[in-house]
């Protein structure tokens, strides 16, 4: 067990609390960095999915688990900046420009959405979200002249400062770097003033109000930080999968990355990396594991019924999620052998209720 | 000229009016304290202030001008409040309680946050300097780093004490400070009041039922029932006065 | 053109009523426990299958298809309760909705799984037949005006029971205040599990109606998507609020596939959703809540 002796307030706000974790960290940079050259090809590809998410998780992470608002429409977002960054590259912008416009444009839209959420709670918010992702998939269906509707839109690779990034490998780095950028942002954050108003907001509106937090400012913000983190995730995804179509963004795809946030563990940034990687790996150890079972069993069935199984099975079972999972058996072996079963026990809360009574 | 006053306040809720024309003034540096049976409106007058919701007449002035628009303005003008059922931020550590206290006193902007510049640093660590000094006044070092989640009642409601105290308020309202404490924890609830009010030199208004309490540390008391005014005085002068013993014990026909 | 405009009101009536039917199981479910059923419409498919096993595969009578269905899914729904939902109870909305959706992907799997079932669509057959009943100008199937009818009846049997029965004030007690309703000796887990049940029996009722007009698949569940906006119009929590609501959407839903340019009639629900939440932040019927602090 490792005891933190505090004695200067800059160890609060350090990056790392303790040689330990720079050691470990260090070394899964290190690792993730050579990776290119330690895995094949598909298992390359399917790390660039799990930054992608991660990119995006981190986004709604933010959203969901920080600043406790609900939403069920960021496919919306993901496709907003997919497409921005479809159109501007057609339009021959370099891809820095592309890749910063599909942030922005993507924030603002956020911020947009964000308005009507400045009113509306819990459950009201998840409908209005979900609402605002099948109008806005509906546009892009329709709005065949800028999306090419049904039939979609076709990238190029991307061309950066002159290189075309067009190997697996240098797209991996690609990916790799902007994830990292967008953990380390949203640990500046969270470390710092704005971050504690989105907790506040989360943990109590009316006490972050009278404690001089202005509601409408923070929680706009954090659906446009969302809204663009997930921009990017969606300009990324458009590259990765160089085609990119309205059913690509369905509220499928929102109620999908929720479930990184929720797989992961509500509330913390390894959470959303976490649920991210196992998100993407589900599909394969599922065809996998297939191969044992009878043939008659179509995929897709099974495949939701799995996925529906593990999502209950965690928040019955693991309501932190894969990182509450592994604190729980970090801690296992701190402590060992004096770990008890209720050390993290959460509290239920009856009687508070959303509902005045 | 007056320092915190309250003119005609009102509200109704639909068909019932929960406050009716309250009057009172509170001067710097003293602690005034409402007292009233369950229902006279004592917290919703506290809920009012804090603009929680909208009054249907009247006005509040602080510092001689109007106090308006938001409950985050009323916090940036200096005035904070503890909850009588204890809002804390659940999930969050003691020190992150206390922090968010220090909100109205941020210097950086989202941009500098972002990137955790230098300067964001140096105001991180003075935020902390300041939240020091409360946890050192009341006692909080040991509850440092826990989650509020699984603290004590008792706790918590220093914990929001310090909360409001992290603000730097001119004027702090306590709503029930001593509510659901054992007579040790009130005793220094007592204590930490007069230390906000002669060292910090705070004005407190508060709500309170506890008559040990109110006539140890209360400047004047005003008490209220049905939503009407009907003493104001000292403590001692509140007590005897017939229409708060007659709002209390009931009246005799 | 009057009767165009008739013609298609019907049209949506009809469709709203089976829009009602899903959003009532959203309220029921919403005001006993705050979870909003996201496998609500999966539900209503499940129900519909049953229906369908029973009438076109055992060849059963049209009226003991729909007992069986309701029966079946009544205790399927109480099952879902007892498994998943009570250990979670007291939990934030937001995991309990995750669990609905949870429970809706392996509802949708698992009707694939289903020999028989499978990947297919049916079409369920009604003894209603294909006639017609013509006024001013419009003409309305029997299978639409059987659809209303029906609804009405179920919405009337629902009040009455609500307001009568000893269970449905038991279940409006526990639904205003569990506490207090534990307190007054009423059993609230038991109602609660009750309330899943008719909930789902409900919904049973929803897709035997729905299913001549729509096919019978695994995906028709989706339709539960478009009954949210109907119980958020409404307001949710508000019985009444939920017909009204299911009625607004499919009427809206009729029009705007007529009057305005293709495409407008998938969204219809959604935009009305949306215009209603930033106007009423919690729909027509529903109550203002204000936290106490």
């Amino acid at each position: 067990m490792r005891f933190i002796f505090k004695t200067d307030y800059a160890q609060d706000i350090r990056l790392f609390q303790h040689g330990g974790q720079v050691f470990w960290y260090g070394l899964l940079l290190v690792l993730l960095l050579a990776a290119p050259y330690l895995v094949s090809g598909y298992v390359l590809s399917q790390l660039h999915f799990i930054c992608i998410y991660s990119i995006v998780g981190l986004g709604l992470m933010l959203l969901v688990g920080y600043t406790g608002q609900i939403s069920l429409g960021h496919a919306a977002f993901l496709a907003v900046g997919a497409y921005t960054e479809a159109l501007l590259q057609g339009a021959g912008v370099p891809f820095v420009i592309s890749l910063t416009c599909a942030a922005l444009f993507s924030a603002v839209v956020g911020v947009i959405v964000g308005l009507p959420a400045l009113r509306l709670k819990g459950i009201y918010l998840a409908i209005a979200t979900f609402a605002f992702n099948v109008i806005v998939e509906e546009i892009i269906t329709r709005w065949e002249s800028v999306t090419g509707g049904n039939s979609g839109k076709l990238l190029k690779a991307i061309e950066l400062f002159g290189y075309r990034l067009a190997s697996q490998e240098s797209f991996y780095y690609l990916c790799l770097a902007l994830t990292v950028l967008s953990c380390l942002a949203l640990i500046n954050l969270l470390r710092s003033p704005t971050g504690r108003a989105f907790v506040a907001i989360r943990d109590s509106e009316v006490s972050a109000s009278c404690m001089g937090i202005n509601l409408a400012y923070y929680k706009t913000v954090s659906f446009a930080i969302s809204a663009a983190l997930t921009g990017v995730g969606g300009a990324l995804y458009a590259h990765k999968v160089g085609f990119i179509s309205p059913e690509q963004f369905t509220l499928i795809q929102s109620i999908e990355l929720v479930t990184i946030v929720i797989i992961g563990g509500v509330g913390s940034l390894h959470g959303a990396v976490l649920g991210a990687a196992f998100i993407i790996m589900l599909p394969q150890a599922i065809s996998i594991a297939k191969g044992w079972l009878p043939d008659t069993l179509p995929q897709a069935g099974l495949q939701s019924v799995v996925f529906g199984l593990i999502l209950v099975a965690f928040i019955i079972f693991e309501p932190y999620g894969l990182y509450g999972r592994w604190l729980k058996i970090r801690t296992y072996f701190d402590v060992f052998p004096f770990y008890r079963r209720g050390t993290f026990r959460r509290q239920r809360s009856y009687l508070r209720s959303e509902r005045l009574r | 000229m007056s320092f915190f006053a309250v003119e005609n306040l009102g509200v109704r809720f639909g068909g019932v009016v929960a406050v009716d024309g309250v009057s009172f003034s509170v001067k710097q540096g003293e602690v005034y304290t409402i007292i009233g049976p369950n229902g006279a409106g004592k917290t919703t007058i506290f809920n009012l202030i804090g603009l929680i919701y909208p009054p249907t007449s009247g006005r509040i002035l602080f510092e001689d001008r109007e106090v308006s628009g938001a409950p985050h303005h009323v916090a940036q003008r200096g005035i904070a409040r503890t909850f009588q059922n204890i809002e804390l931020f659940e999930h969050a550590t003691v020190l992150q309680n206390l922090l968010i206290g220090r909100h109205r006193h941020r210097t950086t902007n989202l941009l500098e946050e972002l990137l955790f510049l230098p300067k964001v640093r140096r105001a991180e660590i003075a935020q902390r300097e300041a939240v020091e000094r409360v946890i050192d006044l009341l006692d909080l070092a040991h509850y440092r780093d826990s989650l509020v989640a699984g603290l004590p009642y008792g706790i918590r409601k220093v914990i929001e004490l310090g909360r409001a105290l992290a603000t730097e308020p001119k004027l702090v309202l306590l709503d029930e400070p001593s509510s659901g404490l054992n007579p040790d924890e009130t005793d220094d609830m007592a204590f930490w009041i007069e230390d906000i009010q002669k060292e910090l030199g705070i004005t407190v208004l508060m709500v309170e039922h506890d008559m040990n309490l109110v006539s140890r540390v209360s400047d004047r008391v005003l008490a209220l029932n049905e939503g009407r005014v009907i003493a104001e005085g000292t403590p001692g002068e509140v007590q005897s006065h017939p229409a708060v013993i007659e709002a209390y014990l009931g009246g005799g026909e | 053109m009057f009767s165009q405009f008739l013609q298609l009101f019907l049209a949506g009536v009809a469709q709203g009523c089976v829009y009602a039917l899903v959003a009532l199981g959203f309220v029921l479910i919403y005001k006993a426990t705050e979870t909003v059923n996201f496998a609500q419409g999966d539900l209503m498919m499940l129900g519909a299958f049953f229906g369908l096993t029973a009438s076109a595969i055992l060849g059963w009578p049209y009226w003991a298809a729909i007992l069986f269905a309701i029966v079946v899914m009544a205790v399927v729904g109480m099952l879902i309760e007892r498994i998943v939902i009570r250990p979670v109870l007291g939990y934030p909305t937001f995991t309990v909705v995750m669990i609905t959706i949870g429970v809706g992907y392996i509802l949708r799997g698992v009707v694939t799984m289903v020999p028989g079932w499978g990947t297919e669509t049916y079409s369920l057959k009604t003894p209603f037949g294909d006639a017609v009943l013509r006024f001013g100008g419009a003409v309305l199937a029997m299978e639409q005006l059987a659809t209303i009818a029906l609804t009405a009846a179920l919405c009337l049997v629902l009040y009455l029971f609500f307001r009568f029965a000893k269970l449905g004030v038991a279940m409006q007690a526990t639904s205003q205040n569990q506490l207090a309703a534990y307190y007054m000796g009423i059993p609230v887990q038991r109602v609660n599990m009750l309330i899943w049940g008719l909930a789902a029996a409900v919904a049973a009722f929803g897709g035997i109606l729905l299913a001549p007009v729509a096919f019978v698949h695994s995906n028709m569940g989706f339709i539960g998507l478009k009954a949210f906006p109907a119980a958020v119009v409404g307001g949710f929590g508000s019985v009444p609020g939920a017909v009204v609501g299911g009625l607004i959407i499919g009427v809206v839903e009729a029009l705007a596939g007529f009057y305005l340019p293709e495409g407008f009639k998938d969204i219809a629900a959604y935009v009305v959703v949306l215009v209603v939440l930033l106007f009423m932040p919690s729909g027509i019927f529903g109550e203002t809540a204000r936290k106490k602090v």
